[in-house]
């Protein structure tokens, strides 16, 4: 089936090889590309907000509109492109089949296939910016009618032509596109987890991150499948002149928002789930402890994961829900906390009284855990009762809140698990001091971001307005010069990514050579083969005899058992 | 390279292909789920539905149900004959089952036909003079069911075709028949529940 692929040149690396490490470097460099457009868009409508008379250099002034556009792609390729494309492609495509202890994928075509469709919705979303609209401007939830019409565009839509080339046509086919992609991902997922584990591994000997992967793609794909419809009607909607969604013609705005939503809650499980699996290695390793309570963590996901089929109206509160519905749905929310406590406690347990190595990775996983819990999650409660939300809906306490818990899950245990593997994949070290340099300032920074939103979403600052000037409480006391904190912390906290970016380039080319394979003393089964794995990854292939966090094991000479270790 | 041989890795303990197909599965009834939810909802809300689906020609959907079931027992068969490694038979009992593909796409079409000479399309501009701007999405809703269905019918019976080709050159992948099947039925079952949801309920 896989044929050989090694020294066959760049092109050959990085567009035809069916090697899922091959496969999970294309999607790495996709995403990072595609989030430094995002990250750069973010930068320009926080400088606006903040300094509205600034002239942003190759910007400039910009408008409403441009703030819409910019607002709109940030969040869209941020959630659904970087989000999905780092915990779930890049991880599950390099990390799976070399912690199971096998070759490649169970389907390596279709794993490529997944790939091309990805990197086909990056371009049609690159397209759409230099259509007539300059990009879609309706808010990343695509609301219609905000989505179908040619609201606040200078193009009134007249022709078919008008229409199908338009930035909200290529924009919903983008999205339409990268499911497909995650789609056909996932299934290759599970069926590599199911079917091709190394000799002897059981399926609770399995590394967490591999079962939250998993987890992630199946509750995936029961939830966007709706959405995948919902998307097909709204399409159909601005190009074939139906009504799905068209007040006037009997249909009905909020059946989008509730078809979005019952994707968009789950959403945040299919990312949260990976990033937790990363948290699990990057502890224990560093822990030196096995994982307390392996199996109630994944007990404790799997209700999660059912529950949060359920709770997807919370973001509708103030959209018409029923009030009944509205405490129904409050409360599921409220009680969906508590899973994901129980996982954060395991983690704390595994922490408690350890020999903890404050590595580089484990900073970044420690303050993912305390950025996520103590800021995200916990304001999490509060929107979740249908009266606070009222009160805080689309203002900048949102903002923060949910940027407190995506940023914590997909940047601070993203780079735990980068600076964690970077060795494995790259063969190669990182270079240290750019390495806490990057995290010192994206700690700081995210902080002297986020916790201004909070008080300004508190002192009434609505989002996705494009200028404060018209409302005079927003420019009294404190509040401007908080605004100019967020802004000016966010700047550097994009600024800072570039340390990342640098340091990433420098250290596959110039770093220095690992001189062990398994420079961490872990116990999972990626780091028994060679840095980088040859292609197949596995010289001889393991047979499993343990569970995957045998870490300070009585009787064992060594403070860790690898899993293919007899003792 | 590797010194190992694969087989002494613990492969396939559910065959792959089945296993692949029934998780393609599960993600396409969500899909239709999510469609035939909005569907029942409306229809439950507007009782002008219920009228509009009068328009719609009983007798084509039901010789369709026919041929679609029929097109499922010849999968079977064609199954059967894969699993005795009998490729003339796989052969002929899958072009049957295209036939019967084609010919329900014969009769959707005929359908499709007479149903925008009525005036019923995707955006019935003709009822929405009439005023009657719910029942236009009777109609979008009825395509894009339908439609989104004709479409699995294409794709079933290409992947059968271009399975049978290879089944046919290479003698061998007969598994692969299974899995081409499996998602025939599914076709099958998809139209099922469409039937009595846009013929049936007056």
């Amino acid at each position: 089936m896989s044929t050989t692929h090694e020294n066959k040149g760049f092109w050959h690396r990085f567009f035809f090889s069916l090697d899922h490490k091959d496969i999970g470097l294309q999607y790495l460099i996709t995403t990072m590309f595609i989030a430094f457009f995002a990250g750069i868009f973010a930068m320009v409508f926080r400088i606006h907000l903040a300094f509205p008379d600034y002239h942003i250099p190759l910007f400039g002034i910009i408008d409403a509109k441009e703030y819409n556009i910019l607002v709109t792609n940030h969040g869209l390729i941020m959630v659904l492109w970087l989000s999905m494309g780092i915990l779930l492609a890049t991880a599950g495509n390099y990390l799976i089949p070399t912690m199971l202890g096998t070759d490649d994928m169970a389907f390596p075509k279709l794993n490529k296939l997944s790939y091309w469709f990805f990197l086909l919705s990056v371009i049609i979303l690159i397209i759409s910016f230099f259509l007539p609209q300059k990009g879609f401007g309706g808010g990343w939830t695509l609301y219609p009618p905000l989505s179908v019409g040619d609201f606040g565009y200078n193009t009134p839509y007249k022709t078919f032509s008008d229409r199908f080339f338009s930035s909200n046509t290529f924009v919903l086919l983008a999205i339409a596109l990268e499911f497909v992609a995650l789609l056909m991902g996932g299934i290759n997922f599970m069926v590599t987890l199911f079917n091709k584990r190394a000799k002897g591994m059981g399926l609770l000997q399995v590394p967490l991150l591999v079962w939250m992967i998993v987890i992630a793609s199946i509750l995936f794909m029961f939830s966007v499948g709706p959405l995948v419809a919902g998307t097909f009607m709204l399409l159909l909607d601005i190009n074939a002149g139906t009504g799905f969604y068209d007040a006037s013609r009997g249909g009905d705005p909020l059946l989008w928002e509730h078809l979005f939503w019952f994707f968009g809650h789950p959403e945040v499980y299919v990312i949260l789930l990976p990033g937790l699996g990363i948290l699990a290695e990057v502890i224990t390793t560093n822990a030196r402890k096995t994982l307390f309570g392996y199996k109630f963590i994944l007990v404790l996901v799997l209700i999660a994961t059912v529950l949060s089929l359920m709770v997807w109206a919370h973001h509708q509160f103030v959209a018409g829900v029923d009030p009944r519905a509205a405490t129904v749905f409050g409360i599921l929310t409220i009680i969906i906390s508590l899973p994901f406590a129980g996982v954060i406690l395991s983690f704390l347990a595994t922490l408690w009284k350890s020999n903890l190595r404050l590595t580089l990775p484990m900073k970044w996983a420690m303050s993912a855990i305390v950025l996520f819990t103590i800021l995200g999650g916990f304001t999490g409660l509060h929107l979740g009762a249908a009266l606070f939300d009222m009160y805080a809906h689309d203002t900048s306490f949102v903002v923060a809140h949910f940027h407190y818990t995506l940023i914590p899950v997909v940047i601070f245990a993203g780079m735990a698990g980068f600076y964690h593997w970077f060795n494995k994949f790259s063969g190669r070290e990182l270079n240290q001091f750019l390495g806490n340099l990057h995290f010192w300032l994206t700690f700081i920074f995210f902080n002297g971001f986020g916790i201004p939103l909070f008080l300004l979403g508190l002192a009434g600052q609505p989002r996705r307005y494009a200028g404060y000037d018209h409302i005079p409480y927003l420019s009294e006391g404190y509040l401007p010069l908080l605004r100019e904190i967020a802004t000016i912390s966010a700047v550097i906290l994009v600024l800072s990514q570039f340390i990342f970016i640098f340091n990433f380039i420098w250290s596959v080319y110039k770093g220095k050579k690992v001189t062990s394979n398994n420079p961490w003393q872990s116990t999972t089964l990626e780091w028994q083969t060679s840095s980088p794995p040859p292609h197949g990854n596995f010289e001889v292939y393991p047979v499993v005899y343990h569970g995957p966090y045998e870490y300070n094991r009585p009787g064992v000479d060594k403070d860790f058992l690898p899993q293919n270790q007899k003792i | 390279m590797n010194t190992t041989s694969l087989s002494k890795i613990a492969w396939n303990r559910i065959p792959q292909a089945r296993f692949a197909m029934w998780t393609l599965i599960a993600g396409e009834f969500v899909i239709f789920g999510g469609l035939i939810v909005v569907y029942l909802l409306n229809r439950m809300k507007y009782p002008g539905w219920g009228e509009m689906a009068m328009h719609t020609n009983v007798v084509a959907g039901t010789i369709n149900t026919f041929v679609l079931l029929t097109s499922s027992f010849f999968v079977v068969k064609a199954h059967e004959a894969a699993v005795k490694k009998n490729v003339e038979k796989v052969k002929f009992w899958i072009w049957l089952t295209i036939l019967c593909a084609l010919i329900f796409l014969g009769i959707k079409a005929y359908e499709y036909t007479h149903e925008i000479h009525l005036g019923f399309t995707l955006s019935s501009p003709a009822l929405l003079e009439q005023g009657k701007h719910v029942e236009t999405l009777y109609w979008a809703l009825y395509y894009t069911m339908t439609g989104l269905h004709g479409l699995h019918v294409v794709g079933g019976a290409l992947a059968l075709f271009f399975v049978m080709r290879n089944v046919a050159k290479t003698k061998s992948y007969f598994h692969r028949i299974e899995a081409a099947g499996l998602y025939w039925h599914m076709v099958d079952i998809i139209w099922i529940f469409l039937f009595p949801l846009i013929y049936l309920i007056h």
